[in-house]
């Protein structure tokens, strides 16, 4: 069978590779390089999905498992469940929309190959993250996804951008490594073998409570601070407020989702005793997180942050979701990340265009925009109310599952949820009041209508969501099975006690 | 009492002997050859063509070695997978050792001063240096510092394991005061490193006169008979091992044996650094894994605290200093304390993997210090009028050498991503390795301790890659640091890049080898 999974993960790691090596009379071209490579890799992920056998969403489809470091157990094994195969097809989607919105960024074209080659590197760790079948080799690829990132951040954007790199990689690494210790912990608890780590032969393992729930607790904070979860969230407002809007929107569109998905495909799957456990505790964390994030946002002047908290909220619903362990809420869990990939994605990018036309994020510097750009005003007011899940577009399907599902295992937990939701109404309708009603600022009369490059970023995006919206079923009919694997590992290991 | 002459089986012994013969007949080619342009060349090619030739020989002997190995000289040598893999591995170190001790600058300046008897600054020293004089001495030095490496990682008797300490430590403290630059300091870093080194193996020579007494024999399976069966003098046999593994633990440099690191460091000549920090720590771990599962099998309880508080302690001052040091090469010093720190870990508990996770750990450590050392070489200071100076190892120095250099700050930041242990990096598959071993045996408290300190080590490594990449030159600074292009120097970094990016991308082979090396040694132990 043709590898397309690591060809997925080769092509974008190459083309890096290939951007770097171009001599510097071709680094004229190497936007178009970049998006053409990542346009393939858009038709590849197209592919997948329509490869996909819906029918069998739950199993592991398009398997690769290859020999990697026989001796420690570890195997290049790819293969992805529906929930897999969502996340693969939102980082298709997401870089090259990512790569033309930031067409005009840099001038200078050797900095512009930089950029471009670590945006193609990280696709490449995504895409491997959310494929990978071994645990080892999950792990390797969320580590050594930090250093693209790191310079990323370090290297292009605004003010503090040095101090941002540094507090993100650290926050990361620091979970990072704990984790490590949960997969070396792991390791002893399975099988061992040449393919100790592959995550088939790490479920339903025999293993004591305590050790159970400790290398839980370590997957698990690694998880909550890449999600990120209150309180270890500070990370997010800092990188968001000086990485540029691309990186960002890459950055809290899908790659935070690993957290998430790692949640639901290894600490759940692999442990579902300990995940039953921690549940009430990480369901209190993720409602403050709901509440806390929404109110930060109401009070952010900086859009960037306030979009940054207004994911912190949004990531508390999932998390909620996941381990209210019911097959709606999870269904929902799983297909809000989906969604809230498009929406965040979107909504960094259009705040990432007033940026460029304003010079500034703070919101005070603007006004009265609806009667000078007005398709541009509408754009965001669609794309803003996505993230306020309104009926009709796509999150608002997600998040009315998730607290559905989760209601009657978790009522107050619900309950005070859904205050967050009645909060996001709030700071999403008051920062378009702000932006684009009332009277412009002085010298600010003439501004630039949606260009059509900023169009094809968004719309795509905006039609995706609404789509969805009504027609919820194509995703969702990938999510049912595997959401209802994992529900039934948890409910037979609490039928087990 | 009659004398027996011992049966010498040579063969086994080939690695060894070619190094040191090697040394003997450089030192032979000293006297000969008259000028010092020629005697460079030809030490250099004797110096490299044994080493890898002792390579070679070890590796071969590796392949065709039957059961657990060859017992030479009355059990004083044992040669056996476990050595011949630390030799290979001390040959490799020194083969790039030896590379960087003749790389010399575009000017024509090399590492080491035109003559160490002159005092610096004399007249004297003005005179050699004008009449091009050169200390070629230093390749045989090196030789016999080798040559000893590799006797110690196959000793097993306490005598022998005090002959080889002393024929690998004398040359190096000769080496660390060779400096070119900055005299004083390679005279006192040297000084600092013979007086404790000296004492170190004072309380090594010292512990082996207690095993002595109380068990009656110098070998170390004849010790291990002696703790299992002996009644009375626990204490004298107790002082006695600690005492020995202290005195290995000052040549590892953990903590608290490790003042002389951070001065030895920066005042020897950068090739000698890097060729000491790679090499001795790799040929004292091999004695310290010998000695402790060969001998001291029986004492695990008893000796499980010290290496658990020395491992601790190592790990936590080591990155702690490291923070706040400003002088790269000290800054590599206390990381090199921690790197002791999490040897130990992988040892503490004395799991098996220990035996095969550890030789990989200390190739990944060696060639990314080597690499890294070998970097530093490259980075010189320039004075006002446009001549080049020592090399820049203030840490502001290096900002902005990322835009200046993009491709040799790119391979330091592997060497410091790999020393903190990123994955694809080799450093992450041996701290993966060693972490493994030490949870295999329940020493998963060290463990998390170990990665609590990474993390924080993270800090340091990470401090210096940003001041590369993400910050500007000073103003005013642009023509401060020269880039030099030594190709000898340059051979070596490209080589450890390709073994940084290759043991840490498919280490398997590798890790195959020294597991193979690793099982064996408990055989013949029995």
């Amino acid at each position: 069978m043709f590898p397309i999974l690591s060809v997925m993960v080769a092509l974008p790691a190459l083309g890096a590779v290939l951007l770097w090596a171009l001599p510097g009379g071709a680094r004229v071209r190497v936007r178009e390089i970049a998006l053409a490579i990542t346009g393939i890799e858009l038709v590849l992920a197209v592919v997948l999905f329509l490869q996909f056998d819906t029918g069998a969403a739950g199993t592991i489809q398009f398997s690769e498992v290859y020999s990697w470091i026989p001796q420690i157990g570890t195997s290049w094994a790819l293969g992805v469940n529906g929930i897999g195969l969502l996340m693969i097809v939102l980082s298709a989607l997401l870089t090259p929309l990512a790569i033309l919105a930031g067409w005009w960024e840099d001038k200078d074209p050797a900095r512009r190959t930089h950029y471009l080659a670590l945006i193609l590197l990280s696709e490449a760790f995504m895409i491997g993250i959310f494929a990978a079948r071994d645990v080892f080799l999950f792990y390797v690829l969320f580590e050594a996804m930090l250093i693209p990132l790191y310079f990323l951040i370090g290297s292009f954007g605004g003010g503090q951008r040095r101090y941002a790199a540094v507090k993100f990689l650290l926050y990361s690494l620091a979970g990072g490594l704990i984790m490590l210790v949960g997969v070396v912990a792991l390791y002893f608890q399975g099988p061992g073998g040449e393919q100790a780590f592959l995550t088939d032969n790490l479920t339903h393992l025999p293993m004591s409570t305590t050790a159970e729930r400790l290398i839980f607790l370590a997957f698990f904070l690694a998880f909550a601070i890449k999600a990120p979860m209150v309180p270890v969230h500070t990370w997010l407002p800092t990188v968001a407020e000086t990485a540029r809007p691309g990186t960002t929107a890459l950055l809290v569109a899908v790659l935070d989702k690993i957290g998430t998905f790692g949640m639901l495909t290894l600490c759940v799957a692999l442990f579902p005793e300990a995940a039953q456990w921690a549940a009430p505790v990480i369901i209190v964390f993720a409602v403050i997180s709901v509440i806390y994030g929404a109110l930060l946002a109401i009070g952010q002047k900086d859009m960037l942050r306030l979009v940054a908290f207004t994911s912190v909220s949004h990531f508390g619903i999932m998390v909620l979701g996941i381990f209210a362990f019911t097959q709606t809420s999870v269904e929902g869990a799983a297909f809000y990340m989906f969604n809230h990939g498009l929406s965040t994605g979107a909504l960094f990018f259009v705040v990432g265009f007033l940026i460029h036309r304003y010079g500034t994020a703070d919101v005070t510097a603007y006004g009265g925009l609806q009667r000078i750009v007005p398709v541009f005003a509408g754009t965001f007011l669609v794309i803003g109310l996505s993230a306020l899940a309104l009926p009709g577009l796509s999150p608002f399907v997600s998040e009315i599952m998730v607290l559905i599902g989760a209601f009657s295992v978790a009522k107050v937990a619900v309950i005070v949820s859904a205050v967050g939701v009645v909060l996001a109404a709030l700071y999403v309708l008051l920062t378009y009041q702000k932006v684009f009603t009332g009277p412009a600022p002085e010298g600010r009369k003439k501004v630039r209508e949606l260009t059509r490059r900023e169009r094809v970023v968004l719309w795509p995006l905006v039609a995706l969501m609404l789509v969805l919206g009504f027609l919820p079923g194509i995703a969702i009919d990938t999510l049912r099975e595997p959401s209802a694997d994992i529900v039934a590992t948890v409910s037979t290991e609490e039928a087990g006690q | 009492m009659s004398f027996t002459t011992p049966e010498i089986a040579w063969a086994p012994l080939a690695p060894v002997i070619i190094v040191l013969g090697a040394a003997a007949v450089a030192i032979l080619l000293e006297s000969f050859l008259r000028s010092p342009e020629t005697r460079r060349k030809v030490q250099l090619g004797v110096s490299l063509v044994a080493l890898i030739a002792a390579a070679g020989t070890a590796i071969a002997q590796w392949a065709a070695l039957e059961g657990a190995g060859t017992v030479v000289l009355d059990g004083m040598l044992t040669v056996d997978r476990q050595s011949l893999a630390w030799q290979v591995l001390i040959a490799v170190f020194g083969t790039l050792g030896a590379l960087l001790f003749a790389a010399r600058t575009r000017a024509g300046e090399e590492a080491f001063t035109p003559l160490g008897s002159v005092a610096p600054g004399s007249t004297e020293e003005t005179l050699a240096r004008r009449k091009g004089l050169q200390v070629t001495e230093v390749f045989p030095l090196a030789l016999f510092a080798v040559g000893g490496m590799m006797l110690f990682t196959s000793v097993t008797d306490l005598i022998f394991l005090f002959v080889a300490l002393e024929v690998f430590s004398l040359p190096l403290y000769i080496l660390v005061a060779l400096a070119r630059r900055r005299r004083f300091l390679s005279h006192e870093g040297a000084l600092k490193y013979f007086l404790l080194g000296a004492f170190s193996s004072a309380i090594l020579l010292f512990g082996a006169a207690f095993l002595y007494g109380a068990t009656g024999s110098t070998s170390y399976a004849g010790i291990a008979a002696g703790v299992a069966s002996v009644t009375g003098v626990d204490a004298l046999v107790l002082a006695g091992a600690v005492m020995v593994v202290v005195g290995l633990l000052f040549k590892i440099g953990a903590v608290p044996f490790h003042s002389w690191t951070p001065d030895a460091y920066q005042g020897a000549p950068t090739p000698v650094t890097a060729f000491m920090a790679a090499a001795t720590k790799a040929a004292a771990t091999a004695a310290l894994l010998r000695v402790a599962y060969e001998a001291f099998h029986g004492l695990e309880w008893e000796l499980s605290w010290l290496f658990w508080a020395v491992a601790i302690a190592s790990m936590v001052l080591g990155t702690v200093v490291a923070l706040v040091q400003t002088e790269l090469k000290r800054m590599l010093a206390y990381s090199s304390v921690a790197h002791a720190g999490f040897i130990l870990v992988a040892f503490a508990g004395f799991p098996d993997g220990a035996l095969s996770a550890l030789p990989f750990y200390l190739a990944s450590y060696g060639v990314a210090t080597l690499g890294a050392f070998a970097v530093i070489t490259q980075v010189r200071e320039k004075a006002e009028d446009g001549t080049v100076l020592g090399e820049a190892t203030r840490l502001g120095q290096w900002a902005g050498l990322g835009k200046r250099s993009p491709w040799l700050a790119g391979a330091m930041a592997l060497f410091l991503l790999s020393f903190a242990g990123i994955p694809l990096t080799a450093g992450f598959v041996g701290k993966f390795v060693a972490f493994a071993a030490a949870i295999s045996e329940g020493g998963w408290p060290l463990v998390l301790i170990a990665v609590i300190a990474s993390a924080a080590a993270a800090f340091f490594y990470v401090r210096l890659i940003v001041l590369m990449f993400l910050t500007d030159v000073p103003d005013g600074q642009e023509d401060a640091i020269e880039i030099d292009h030594s190709p000898l120097a340059r051979v070596v970094v490209i080589v450890a890049v390709a073994a940084v990016l290759l043991l840490g991308i498919v280490p398997g082979p590798v890790l195959a080898a020294f597991e193979n090396a690793g099982v064996l040694l408990l055989g013949a132990a029995g």
